[in-house]
């Protein structure tokens, strides 16, 4: 298994605080991978700074064996597409003009709109669905369009990795397994690695091929959702005990958590019986 | 007709993509921008008409017409417009790059550095008998240095590993009151006459411009907005946050310093020439917007054409309707300018 991107003896910090320490990781080609934790833990920063996003305190990141801090910024721009936490866009930008700004490190002042340009952008609108709204303004659209149209514009930088912050957050479930599912034939169609953090441990075990467990400035665990997710996992990344079950449609790990709540359950198993 | 036209030349090594109704306005525009120019230039306590304005540019006309329009109007109709042009860009870029549709050159306290140099001036170059004892034409470099100074005051404050575009607006209120608090104590603190010379200056008027500011400013002012058109595309990408910004490949502090620069150059030899001409550097890149959208490339130009036509006929306004009385173009460039731009957030409130 090729490994595609590589953290060695990362530590990220924020002022003096550690967030992350000494951090070995691994992140597989052609997979997606799910970056899961409780709040604060410090999967958003890792997220970030594998991103470029935020300078790592010491350590390094290799990006298909670069070191990235090596490589110029347009160069990792063309392997490394990011999406950040509830992206905004300027008033009245369209759907195009949007996604049109994922070619930036394609282009050049003289190459602003090369037949390619225009080839990935309309490939990327059609791959969203959003080929019909494309002339709308991405802050006239719902809240689970706008981040297709987002997602459009990474799709369009054309790279081989697509990192994703919490892609998912703000949306209804319809939204959410509708952006999760893109992500997934994304993954499917084009071989495309996906790293995300997501908070919802029961879809995280669905899509992800690979899970990431952050905790106390160390990964917990990390590996196929079914090898890692247990009870004890659950206990010590989340402070939280659940049982775990398996998803009766698809065999992933379901978790589902104790805690107060009415129970119908055993009243009518109470009638039945 | 579909909105965008493609161009590819040579081989597809030039490429660019023409937005049909930005192009359509931006030459509505310009014909505006090139009429008031020369309406303006027929008014005044002479009135010449159009036609024999446009024959006076090419050599024709009387030597009296060619006198007054040469020698009195062109040079501040031209200052006017170059002014116009340079504040509504540096007010597009500003808002772009700090992504707050609030954002301009008075807000970020590069307009009120620049007074305070005035005031200054006036006050260190000044002996017992309240005599200049410097060439007043050395006004304007003090103006310049005073809005660079404090474009890099601002920087220098907001600085905090990197610039954020929050930072930037709050300490530039912030210098911007404190700038205001020095120009008027040193404006009561000096003689009542030299108060209202000054304040004329901080108003804004282009009166009393000359041919040596035109040359001064045309070239400078134009090669700057040149370079701010050729950084259009990376204006846009920075629109879209910090981060995305940095995912597309743009090394966002070294492009926010830069942009910084640009418009307090801009702002700087504006109010060199003009004073502290206001509110169209906020409203110029607004009114634009309603007409073209958000992509800079169409935004820049477009805001620049306004800004022009905004205070030429600011200054047409405060030179003729109260003649002989001279109103500073300043006083107008809110006056016009406000009503219009209110009916535009008005119309479009639903859209």
């Amino acid at each position: 298994m090729k490994k595609a991107i590589e953290t060695k003896q990362l530590t990220l910090s924020y002022g003096d605080s550690i967030i992350i320490d000494e951090l070995n990781l691994k992140i597989p080609k052609g997979e997606i991978t799910v970056f899961i934790g409780g709040n604060g833990c410090g999967k958003s920063t890792l997220l970030r700074s594998i991103a470029r996003l935020l300078k790592p305190k010491s350590g390094e990141i290799v990006l298909n064996g670069k070191e990235i801090v090596k490589m110029s910024s347009k160069e990792v721009a063309k392997q490394m597409a990011v999406l950040p936490q509830g992206p905004v866009s300027p008033e009245g930008l369209t759907v195009l003009q949007l996604v049109k700004q994922g070619r930036y490190p394609y282009q050049t002042w003289l190459k602003q709109w090369s037949s390619e340009d225009e080839e990935k952008v309309y490939k990327a609108l059609e791959a969203t669905g959003l080929l019909d709204l494309k002339e709308r303004s991405v802050d006239s659209l719902s809240g689970g369009q706008r981040q297709r149209a987002w997602i459009a514009m990474t799709l369009a930088q054309d790279t081989d990795f697509i990192l994703l912050d919490e892609p998912t957050t703000y949306l209804d479930m319809t939204h959410q397994i509708d952006i999760l599912d893109l992500l997934f034939e994304l993954n499917e169609r084009e071989n495309r690695t996906i790293v995300m953090v997501l908070h919802d441990l029961n879809l995280a075990c669905r899509y992800a091929h690979n899970i990431v467990a952050v905790k106390d400035k160390k990964i917990a665990a990390m590996g196929k959702p079914e090898d890692v997710v247990t009870r004890g996992l659950v206990k010590k990344v989340f402070e939280m005990d659940c049982e775990i079950s398996i998803d009766p449609l698809f065999g992933t790990p379901l978790c589902i958590p104790y805690g107060k709540g009415r129970t119908v359950f055993r009243q009518a198993g109470a009638v039945n019986g | 007709m579909k909105q965008y036209q493609n161009f590819r030349w040579f081989q597809g090594k030039v490429s660019i993509l023409i937005d049909r109704k930005a192009s359509f306005v931006t030459l509505c525009l310009l014909i505006v921008t090139m009429a008031v120019f020369i309406i303006s230039t027929g008014l005044g306590d002479m009135k010449i008409n159009p036609v024999t304005v446009v024959s006076v540019f090419f050599g024709g006309g009387t030597e009296m017409e060619q006198l007054v329009i040469q020698s009195f109007r062109l040079p501040r109709i031209i200052v006017a417009l170059v002014v116009g042009m340079s504040l509504a860009v540096a007010g597009g870029i500003l808002q772009g790059m700090i992504r707050n549709p609030l954002a301009s050159p008075d807000v970020l306290g590069i307009t009120g550095g620049a007074s305070t140099a005035v005031v200054l001036f006036l006050a260190i170059f000044s002996n017992e008998s309240n005599a200049l004892t410097v060439s007043i034409q050395w006004m304007p470099l003090a103006a310049f240095i005073g809005s660079a100074v404090a474009g890099l005051l601002v920087y220098f404050f907001a600085w905090k590993n990197g610039v954020s575009p929050v930072r930037l607006v709050l300490i530039g209120i912030g210098l911007s009151a404190l700038f205001q608090a020095l120009t008027t104590m040193m404006m009561l603190l000096g003689p009542i006459y030299r108060a209202s010379q000054a304040n004329i200056w901080i108003t804004g008027t282009v009166h009393g411009s000359t041919w040596t500011n035109v040359f001064t400013i045309v070239p400078w002012a134009f090669s700057l907005m040149l370079v701010a058109f050729f950084m259009a595309r990376k204006v846009n990408v920075l629109g879209l946050g910090d981060d995305v910004a940095t995912s597309v490949g743009t090394s966002v502090q070294r492009l926010r310093f830069v942009l910084l620069l640009i418009s307090t150059a801009l702002i700087g030899s504006s109010v060199a020439f003009a004073g502290g001409i206001g509110f169209v550097g906020l409203m110029a890149p607004h009114m634009a917007r309603r007409l073209v959208g958000s992509v800079y490339g169409a935004l820049l130009p477009v805001s620049a054409l306004i800004g022009a036509i905004l205070v030429m006929v600011a200054d047409l306004i405060g030179r003729t309707l109260f003649s002989p009385l001279e109103i500073p173009a300043g006083v107008f460039t809110a006056g016009i300018g406000a009503p219009y731009f209110i009916y535009l957030l008005f119309k479009t409130r639903n859209a």
